[in-house]
């Protein structure tokens, strides 16, 4: 492990226990700051309006980033499309503290990631499972985050996502060492990276939940099942009291063992974002299948 | 009540320095709200976002509980980069948050991600040959005074500060193998400190422990 992936592996430590917020313009990225997000994702449509209005989807215009980045002192993040190597290098241009190769953006490459190992900047990918996530890690990921199924503002599947994470990890590591070669192939990963994972039951990176991430419920749910912290996307800037539903989800990823406290945050919220089931989404609309 | 050290579990790197604790043979306290304050001799106050620990803590009175705890009974407390901010009597463009230490820090100071960087030093009191401190995004102390004692610089720019009751550092020795700190902070707190030879600490130790 290089010195310099050490280090940005170690900045997503610090993002442990908090949310992080999709936000479209520097007021939204305040409004995040000021509730108490660990890291704000700077993005030109929300993923609820990636999907309504479809079209190709890409990396933020820099002038935007540029200008969320210059409103607050947290972290920012961006988007660049699957295997779109050179919006990765505008990013890191950008000297922003991560990138987020994302599904909810167009993919520029149906067969590639990036390979992230050429860049001094982090990486965050989604993953649906143990492969997905150790294919990444190995292409240089210094973070990962289910993919759930951003813009619905349904759970259901990033709970899928992290409850195979954590079955397959649960399987690996009741393997014996002659087993682990069959199960990395079956995987698709390194056999290293295997023993690595069956060695600290856990990915060696943090997980963060992703994508269908709406109430302070959610949140919590995610963090009782395992994630290191939240991302929320469409979430909160989709719903009716944005600032107020940022800070209960805030409290409720800090005290996800608290049923009383979230009680007390999920009261008088006002309305959720509308959100789409999950269950009715054709096939072509499903984002999670991207990048695999 | 046995006496221990506290760390700060709101957000951020806290199972990295209860990691560290339990290497000197201390077992932690991980402090949610203000009555987990009581056993603490000292309390660690992690790195993370200050912005997010500061309306965390304030959103159930910690910050007052903590301040109180400090002035009523020398509870020692110790603010790892996140935590230093917080600690400080002057947060430039923020208004501040503990006011525990006549200093004055700057977040971002060393600049974004990619400025960030580890370096390997001896720090005279506190280590005698050189360990790694790894700094992330790290602030930096603009000036001290008053009782304040500067502890270590880098880079022509204060990055470890202390006074009777508070210690602060823009890096963070809970991220290296380094465990100076966390002895020189427990002896701040008159806690005593075991060696205990069969752990070894790797860099996802925090992953593996409690």
């Amino acid at each position: 492990m290089n010195e310099r992936y050490e280090i940005n592996v170690n900045l997503a430590q610090m993002l442990k226990g908090g949310v992080i917020m999709d936000v479209v313009n520097a007021e939204q990225a305040k409004i995040a700051q000021e509730a108490g997000a660990v890291a704000v994702m700077a993005l030109e449509r929300v993923p609820a309006d990636i999907r309504k209005e479809g079209g190709v989807a890409r990396m933020s215009d820099p002038a935007l980033i540029r200008e969320i980045k210059a409103a607050v002192s947290i972290p920012v993040m961006a988007k660049a499309r699957i295997g779109h190597f050179v919006e990765a290098q505008i990013l890191e241009a950008l000297d922003i503290d991560y990138i987020d190769e994302s599904e909810v953006l167009t993919m520029a490459d149906e067969d590639n990631h990036i390979d992230k190992h050429q860049f001094k900047i982090p990486f965050v990918c989604g993953a649906r499972d143990l492969g997905e996530a150790c294919r990444r890690i190995q292409e240089g990921a210094a973070m990962i985050r289910t993919k759930g199924e951003a813009g619905t503002g349904d759970v259901v599947e990033a709970v899928r996502h992290m409850r195979t994470m954590n079955r397959e990890i649960a399987q690996l590591c009741a393997l014996t060492d002659a087993e682990v070669y069959r199960f990395s192939k079956d995987h698709g990963i390194s056999f290293e990276l295997a023993f690595k994972i069956r060695e600290l039951k856990r990915l060696p990176v943090v997980n963060f939940a992703a994508g269908g991430i709406a109430t302070p419920a959610d949140a919590a749910l995610m963090m009782q099942l395992g994630c290191d912290g939240i991302f929320v996307g469409s979430g909160i800037f989709k719903s009716g009291n944005p600032a107020k539903r940022a800070r209960a989800i805030v409290l409720a990823t800090a005290h996800y063992n608290d049923p009383k406290l979230l009680a007390d945050v999920s009261a008088n919220l006002g309305q959720p974002m509308v959100g789409i089931n999950c269950d009715h989404l054709i096939e072509d609309d499903r984002l999670a299948k991207r990048g695999i | 009540m046995k006496e221990t050290i506290g760390v700060l579990a709101l957000q951020g790197g806290f199972r990295e320095h209860g990691a560290h604790l339990r290497q000197c043979g201390i077992e932690p306290v991980y402090v949610k709200d203000p009555d987990d304050l009581a056993p603490c001799r000292g309390l660690i106050i992690p790195g993370g976002e200050s912005s997010c620990l500061r309306r965390l803590m304030k959103g159930f009175a910690l910050d007052s509980a903590i301040i109180d705890a400090v002035h009523s009974r020398q509870m020692r407390v110790w603010g790892t980069c996140a935590g230093a901010i917080l600690c400080a009597d002057e947060i430039i463009g923020e208004t501040p948050c503990l006011s525990l230490i006549e200093a004055s820090v700057e977040r971002n100071l060393f600049g974004a991600q990619l400025a960030s960087f580890t370096e390997d030093t001896a720090i005279p009191g506190v280590c005698d040959t050189p360990e790694r401190f790894v700094f992330i995004r790290a602030p930096g102390i603009r000036r001290v005074w008053g009782k304040t004692r500067v502890l270590h610089v880098t880079r022509d720019i204060i990055t470890a500060a202390e006074n009777d009751d508070v210690l602060i550092t823009s890096f963070h020795p809970e991220l290296s193998s380094s465990l100076s700190f966390h002895r020189y902070f427990a002896s701040k707190c008159g806690v005593s400190i075991q060696n205990s030879p069969d752990q070894t600490w790797a860099p996802t130790s925090w992953m593996t422990l409690g």
